[in-house]
């Protein structure tokens, strides 16, 4: 177990340099006077200003030195200390958002993390629910029935589904409305009274003890859910599926039915635990994708996650942001990753034995 | 040509295999042509009812883009691919109201099909006037477009990308799977996004920038496959004989690893039109790629993201572009639905 998490550690190191290297090499794809432009908050006053901050930001440099430059700040002529750089947490300025990444980022996340949070439950539990009836009903109509659910369901793209749940349930029926919250609700939350605790509002608003809030918040992110549920469903349903299947048929589950279980105890007591070992790994990478920033969901709801922001940084051409963002994602996937693999082999023995 | 069990050998005693029971069975052309595996590939893609409505699909939006200049004829002035605005005005005009500015010609179908002497708009208009029935129509054509290229690029970056490293193995293999690893961090929307908002200022707005990025961050799933597949060939007796024999790395690589490794992987490849398609309808949603009025669905659907709360008036701008990309995606996943019953391992060898 020891040296699998070792070895799996070793990898993390490589990952992340591979991918500042990643990012760095898309930013090579403009000229240092456009790259330049990009650290401004301001227009240059003229030609000579641009050439010094070229100068300045070291753009004229080797590669090698403008790679070591970005990640560990550039030196400051005056006091010959380094400033900025990604590893002191200094993505740049946002021109998209007015300010710079680091807050934007502070600021979304945790929008992106209470969606991904509530979004988890129905995605994964359904999923594997009816997973588990499919398979248990092989081939029956229920089997059928949700073979043409789970094609229809990857058939849509997000935006569609999205945009047609809001016509429905916003346009239509004016129950479920996108955003974030209503008017009213985002003027307590602005106000001094609130207390914010851990920024997330479904937990903070509970923790101030505004049920008001709690609902309203929840209201405003049931249609997002729905969309990364439906979407998401498909997957989970044919890889549950699958699996069950395949333990179904295992000698265990034989003898277990043949010393006269109740079918209902050999599925649910014997067969589902070992049939969800591939069904976790892909939740956790779900999840990690959930906490990435669903991009497009988010913009259809246009709700203020990371995934959003994104969007938006994109669209205006706001490559800074954008790269801080790919930076900031790289990592939470890394690290996520590595947690679901480690959680992967203390359940299955034997990923770490191979 | 007929192929029978064999029958010498058999021990004496034992007759199951002899006289009537010995069963004879025709080898088609193509069956001798694809091999055994190849073949039985094939059968199972248009063997269920599901694969077949799959292929109809998808023929019948092949037979709209190629004939999309019949259904409704270009506007002179403007390219083809760009949609025929009726005038400036701002809101949706609904299903069937007269079409006063840029008209078409009149087509042969229209009239009897319709029983209207003028064109109207058939599907509504979007934002801005553009047409969506013409938009549907020749969407079509960027989607099989930007679908073959992107995935034609891909599969041909993967798999020699794939097949080098599987070939060479050890510690080239180990290197290139990294830098693999390091590509499939990011999500593929997210990175194709960052790079395609990269390449915008570059090469300007229309469908490159969007491909390109689709292309940089789509071909490493295929990379993957084929190496798989290569990394069992690979100790095949055939090969060890050629490597004997002396033929160089290149041409065994080439001549005769790829060539039998390569069937999955190609048809997985022809199975990801719709995939791609759906990616490039997601960024030009987003806004990036296409200019503004270009024949393309993702970007008829984000006229509707203007429109959100007055979606109940305006259907029309979601559904039939919707539907239509949805009936597109849906026909290759059909296909590919078969496809994977077919390919995965642990039906082989069974009917």
């Amino acid at each position: 177990m020891t040296t699998y998490i070792i070895r799996r550690l070793l990898l993390v190191p490589i990952l992340l340099l591979g991918v500042t290297f990643l990012i760095f090499g898309m930013m090579q794809l403009l000229s240092p006077v456009e790259r330049t432009a990009l650290y401004l908050k301001d227009f240059p006053k003229n030609d000579k200003a641009i050439e010094g901050l070229i100068k300045r930001y070291g753009f004229d440099q080797p590669v090698y030195v403008q790679y070591w430059n970005w990640l560990m700040g550039v030196k400051n002529p005056n006091t010959g200390e380094r400033e900025g750089g990604i590893l002191h947490g200094d993505f740049g300025y946002s021109r998209s958002s007015s300010m710079p990444v680091g807050d934007l980022i502070k600021r979304r996340f945790p929008n992106t993390v209470d969606l991904a949070l509530w979004a988890m439950l129905p995605m994964i539990s359904i999923g594997i629910w009816l997973g588990v009836q499919a398979a248990v009903h092989q081939n029956s109509w229920i089997d059928q029935g949700l073979r043409i659910f789970s094609i229809v369901g990857t058939s849509f793209p997000t935006f569609v589904f999205g945009l047609l749940v809001l016509m429905v349930f916003y346009a239509k029926l004016q129950w479920l409305p996108p955003g974030r919250l209503s008017g009213w609700a985002s003027a307590v939350v602005d106000s001094p009274q609130w207390r914010t605790y851990i920024n997330i509002l479904t937990i903070d608003s509970l923790l101030n003890g505004r049920f008001d809030i709690f609902w309203d918040a929840l209201r405003h992110m049931l249609l997002p859910v729905l969309t990364l549920s439906y979407i998401n469903w498909a997957g989970f349903l044919r890889v549950t599926r699958s699996s069950m299947l395949e333990t179904l048929r295992q000698d265990y589950v034989v003898t277990a039915r043949a010393k006269g279980l109740a079918e209902r105890d050999v599925v649910f007591g014997h067969a589902r635990p070992n049939a969800l070992l591939p069904v976790i790994t892909m939740a956790g990478f779900s999840i990690v994708g959930l906490l990435g920033g669903v991009v497009i969901t988010e913009s259809v709801f246009s709700y203020p996650g990371i995934g959003s922001a994104a969007a938006r940084a994109a669209v205006s051409l706001d490559i800074v942001t954008m790269l801080g963002f790919a930076i900031f994602n790289g990592l939470i996937l890394i690290v996520a990753n590595l947690i679901v693999d480690i959680v992967y082999a203390f359940i299955d023995p034997r990923v770490r034995l191979s | 040509m007929t192929i029978a069990e064999p029958t010498e050998n058999i021990p004496s005693g034992d007759n199951r295999l002899l006289g009537d029971d010995v069963k004879m069975r025709e080898i088609g052309r193509l069956e001798r042509f694809l091999g055994p595996d190849n073949y039985r590939i094939l059968k199972g893609l248009v063997k269920t009812p599901a694969s077949r409505v799959g292929f109809l699909l998808v023929f019948i939006f092949a037979m709209v883009a190629i004939f999309a200049p019949l259904i409704i004829p270009p506007v002179p002035p403007n390219s083809p691919s760009k949609i025929p605005r009726d005038g400036y005005k701002n809101d949706p005009q609904p299903p069937g109201s007269p079409w006063k500015r840029q008209v078409p010609e009149i087509p042969f179908w229209y009239k009897t099909l319709t029983g209207k002497e003028e064109w109207v708009h058939l599907m509504g208009t979007s934002e801005g006037s553009y047409d969506i029935f013409y938009g549907v129509i020749w969407g079509t054509r960027t989607a099989f477009t930007t679908g073959l290229v992107v995935t034609i690029a891909t599969f041909i970056i993967g798999v020699i990308y794939g097949s080098v490293s599987a070939y060479y193995g050890g510690i080239v293999d180990n290197i290139m799977m990294r830098i693999l690893d390091v590509l499939m961090i990011l999500p593929s929307t997210l990175a194709a996004l960052i790079f395609a908002a990269v390449l915008t200022p570059k090469i300007g707005k229309s469908v490159m920038p969007v491909m390109l990025a689709l292309i940089a961050f789509g071909w490493m799933g295929y990379a993957r496959i084929i190496r798989g597949d290569i990394l069992s060939i690979k100790e095949r007796d055939y090969i060890m004989a050629a490597k004997v024999s002396g033929v160089k790395n290149s041409r065994i690589l080439f001549k005769h690893i790829i060539p039998n490794a390569i069937f999955p992987t190609l048809v997985l490849a022809s199975l990801g039109i719709g995939d791609v398609v759906l990616s490039f309808a997601a960024l030009s949603f987003l806004g990036i790629g296409t200019e503004t009025g270009y024949a393309d669905w993702g970007q008829l659907l984000s006229f509707a993201r203007n429109w959100i709360s007055s979606l109940g008036t305006y259907w029309y701008i979601v559904v039939y572009p919707g539907m239509t990309l949805v009936l597109y995606v849906m026909g290759w996943n059909l296909i590919g639905d078969a496809m994977r019953d077919v390919l995965d391992p642990r039906m082989r060898g069974k009917s």
